[in-house]
């Protein structure tokens, strides 16, 4: 039995290109950045077109990217970054109910240390209102933080409008956007967008675990988090992981490969078709999110008198793996935050599935799928007493 | 690489024999709630032989995880046949090692059935006055 993976929002296998330009940096080159004999000059070389890469994609100076460790570590340098560096006394900040924890967690973490913190609500398709944006920016706003796309139900934020409104209201207001879902399908011209930070990451793109990156707009003041070396302009001290940060180089430059494009058209086919044949073959079923703002990728359904978790192993004994924002497959044992958001009962958070597509996904996979999940719902609605 | 899951757990979840409603149940406990995620229902059938009260036939509906449904399972086939006594020492360790093995965070799906239990029992025992 193949098989099917379809959890490309949690991570995504590595590009062989992307390996093959990281392998000479594990073994022959394997110099420290900071030497300044020839291999150590070797990897400088490397980090420095990487970043290069990075910056020409987002369409911005190779001297306002920062390699860090993860996305995670990006948001809260972003974060911390700058209210750490604020002259003003009682910063405010502004994020969405829907954030990932990379950011909600810093967040919840400054509270504690009395920075003032809005978390915006967001409608029933995810969107964050830009009313409610204008309403919340007070005197005292430092930074607004709202993510690209959402990581569960792929909701795309008006990230231009956004920072058009919020740099009205206040051009001396920061914008950061966590983006690591967005890098895949998403314009990411720093410019255009019109944020001072923006968040990716490497594994989400077919590149390496272990590395991230941040946009840091030139004249934008932020304090490192971590102190050292002084590597990364001393924003982020720490040898480089020379050979991650090839690899998403490498894993930034085959996103634009215009067969990727064309490919994501196709993805886009497959999600269209697995959401309305869900829909069709199991009653009483719902599409969570956006069904125009939403990323090309995702589909996020609930459904009634099904448990989400025991959805997932029962669709893994089959040898597919999805993803779900039931509380009984978090660590914390609470229904997903995003999914409460849009206005969910605690019952259709549980009675959520993730499935969110990639490169590899095939006709034959979604056939596939579509033939394993109907039984399973049905079986599992039969253990519960549901009534259709 | 150890599983998430047991074996004997998945076997329960994929196959469990013990779901269902009894019509004529003479007990039900209703325990769990939405925000753990786990929703559990025990149905107990109790009858009196030679003075003692033994429980025929139970059995369950849960809207749950793996665990939650393997542990409802796993209950009824513990207790079916028990006297009433002796069905209440049936602890949720005994649930969870006859399942051989439980993610430490799936513990109380466990202590779950045995509420559940005990609150079909205690809906018999109230009807029975």
């Amino acid at each position: 039995m193949p098989k099917i993976y379809l959890d490309y929002a949690a991570t995504t296998p590595i590009d062989p290109k992307v390996l093959k330009a990281m392998l000479p940096y594990l073994r022959k080159d394997f110099g420290n950045p900071s030497s300044i004999y020839y291999l150590g000059q070797k990897a400088l070389g490397a980090v420095d077109e990487a970043r290069k890469t990075v910056a020409d994609f987002l369409g911005c100076d190779a001297g306002e990217i920062v390699f860090t460790g993860s996305a995670t570590e990006a948001n809260n340098l972003a974060i911390f970054g700058v209210i750490k560096t604020t002259k003003i006394t009682k910063p405010h900040l502004i994020t969405s109910q829907i954030e990932h924890h990379a950011v909600l967690e810093p967040c919840r973490e400054l509270e504690k240390q009395g920075v003032e913190v809005t978390y915006l609500p967001v409608n029933k398709e995810g969107l964050v209102g830009l009313a409610e944006v204008k309403k919340a920016i007070k005197a005292n706003t430092v930074l607004v933080s709202i993510m690209y796309a959402n990581n569960e139900i792929g909701t795309i934020q008006p990230i231009a409008e956004l920072s058009k409104l919020i740099k009205k209201t206040n051009p001396k207001i920061l914008f950061h956007t966590d983006a690591v879902q967005a890098v895949n399908y998403l314009d990411c011209d720093v410019e255009k967008l019109g944020v001072d930070l923006f968040t990716l990451s490497s594994h989400k793109i077919y590149g390496p675990k272990g590395v991230g990156a941040l946009f840091v707009k030139k004249g934008v003041s932020i304090a490192p988090l971590i102190r050292g070396g002084g590597h990364e302009a001393g924003l982020r001290s720490g040898t480089e992981n020379v050979a991650g940060i090839v690899g998403l180089g490498a894993a930034i430059k085959e996103i634009q490969n215009p067969k990727h494009k064309i490919q994501n058209i196709g993805i886009r086919q497959l999600k269209d078709k697995l959401i309305k044949n869900i829909l069709k073959l199991i009653p009483d079923a719902n599409l969570n999110g956006s069904q125009e703002h939403r990323l090309p990728n995702n589909v996020n359904i609930s459904f009634q008198g099904a448990e989400g978790e025991a959805m997932v192993i029962a669709l893994d004994q089959k040898g597919i793996a999805a993803s779900t924002g039931s509380a009984c497959s978090s660590k914390s044992l609470e229904p997903s935050h995003v999914l409460l958001a849009l206005g969910l009962s605690e019952e259709e958070a549980h009675g959520s599935l993730r499935i969110t597509l990639g490169r590899p996904t095939c006709q034959e996979e979604i056939e596939r799928f579509l033939k394993v999940l109907p039984p399973i719902i049905q079986r599992l609605r039969q253990i519960s007493g549901y009534q259709l | 690489m150890k599983p998430y899951y047991s074996k004997k757990v998945i076997e329960r979840f994929l196959h469990p024999k013990n779901f269902g409603k009894i019509k004529d149940a003479n007990g039900v406990g209703k325990v769990g709630n939405p925000r753990c995620g786990d929703l559990m229902e025990l149905y107990i059938k109790v009858e009196k032989k030679n003075n003692k009260e033994i429980i025929k036939d139970i059995k369950f509906n849960t809207m749950g995880c793996a665990a939650a449904i393997a542990t409802s399972d796993m209950i009824c086939d513990l207790v079916r046949g028990k006297i009433l006594k002796e069905a209440l020492k049936i602890g949720y360790q005994d649930v969870a090692d006859k399942l051989g093995f439980l993610p430490p965070i799936k513990v109380h799906c466990a202590y779950l059935a045995q509420e559940g239990l005990k609150a079909a029992i205690k809906d018999y025992q109230k009807r029975k006055k």
